[in-house]
């Protein structure tokens, strides 16, 4: 990290430069999308409303998928709430590091929170030197997920109409093989390792659960077993360092 | 379908979850076992995400054969990545493996 991007503008430019293999995969994401609610009834206008209103691909995917069932708005809103709670604790791991902030700042950042955004910024936020202005890494990274979400679920709502089931090229893979990008560079101890395979488990078994719930129980799991072994290597550390000394 | 209903209901309950969390947390600091559960929250929802998309077909259910394009790719982007650390090889080499795969097996 260069000293001149403790700059709010060397901030803003270097969050969209960590940001941009994260587009690779949103691009794909964002046409099938686009493609897929055409192709489902939705109409045009209302995609890409979905997109730049509420702006949360996973949730969007699902109710496009609920919407094809003839499911309710109410159930549709109500799944929307599950499958983003896993925000609540992005905004829990941020909200230390941003209680300076004006709301000027945090409506939009808040707005803008998403799962790449969040682990880019994040680990900016973890990143030990003191420069004040990190809520522009934050923000450069936020406007380009944006944008780009905007404007490949454009390119999806226009090609959707010619092509009959997006869905069967199986880009939706994009987002997995992302997640895995993100994911295997965090495991650096083995209390990591731990939350990883037990919350990877714990979704796999729970999958049945109604309105994506194997998804917090999981993540729920996988958080505590990375605590528990983190308490217990602590504890093993601990004896060795007293017997050490005696 | 009333689609302003229901971008509405989207945006007030996707918003108000990202919103109001960030805004009064900011304000109480969290016990210290909190804040290390926080550090755990990344890995543990994004490979609560992953799982199931490469293990659980739509057509099969569980599958652990070598059928299962989502469960090769993602096994060489495991590797690539876990050689690598570079996110940007890890999704093209991911994406590479997970198209061929289907049009190949």
């Amino acid at each position: 990290m260069s000293l001149n991007a403790s700059t709010p503008a060397g901030e803003f430019k270097a969050g969209i430069r960590d940001t941009l293999p994260l587009v690779v995969s949103a691009i794909p994401f964002g046409i099938i999308f686009g493609a897929l609610a055409v192709a489902r009834g939705i109409s045009p206008a209302g995609t890409l409303g979905l997109s730049l209103f509420v702006f949360a691909g996973a949730s969007q995917f699902i109710a496009v998928g609920l919407v094809a069932q003839g499911t309710g708005i109410g159930l549709i809103v109500l799944t929307t709430f599950i499958v983003n709670l896993r925000h609540a604790l992005y905004s829990t791991t941020l909200a230390p590091h941003m209680s300076h902030l004006s709301q000027k700042w945090l409506l939009p950042l808040a707005f803008w929170l998403t799962d790449e955004s969040f682990v880019v910024a994040a680990a900016r936020y973890q990143r030990a030197d003191a420069s004040p202005f990190k809520h522009w890494y934050f923000l450069g990274s936020a406007v380009l997920m944006y944008t780009d979400w905007q404007l490949s679920t454009l390119v999806g709502v226009i090609a959707g109409q010619s092509i009959p089931d997006p869905l069967s090229w199986g880009l939706d893979f994009a987002m997995s093989v992302t997640f895995i990008g993100l994911v295997v560079p965090m495991v650096k101890n083995r209390p990591m390792l731990v939350t990883v395979l037990v919350a990877s488990v714990t979704a796999v078994l729970a999958h049945g659960l109604p309105n994506q719930l194997g998804l917090m129980l999981a993540a729920v799991v996988g958080i505590a077993a990375g605590l528990i072994t983190e308490q217990t290597s602590e504890v093993s550390k601990t004896s060795e360092v007293s017997q050490a000394d005696q | 379908m009333n689609e302003f209903l229901l971008i509405l209901g989207m945006f007030l309950v996707t918003f108000g979850v990202r919103y109001l969390v960030l805004a009064f947390v900011s304000r109480i600091t969290l016990p210290a076992l909190v804040q290390r559960a926080l550090r755990y929250v990344p890995a543990a929802v994004l490979s609560a995400i992953i799982a199931p998309a490469m293990l659980i077909t739509e057509a099969d259910g569980l599958d652990f054969s070598l059928r299962n394009a989502a469960l090769i790719a993602s096994l060489a982007a495991i590797l690539i990545s876990w050689r690598t650390k570079n996110l940007l090889l890890t999704i093209v080499v991911g994406m590479g493996v997970y198209l061929l795969w289907r049009v190949l097996v």
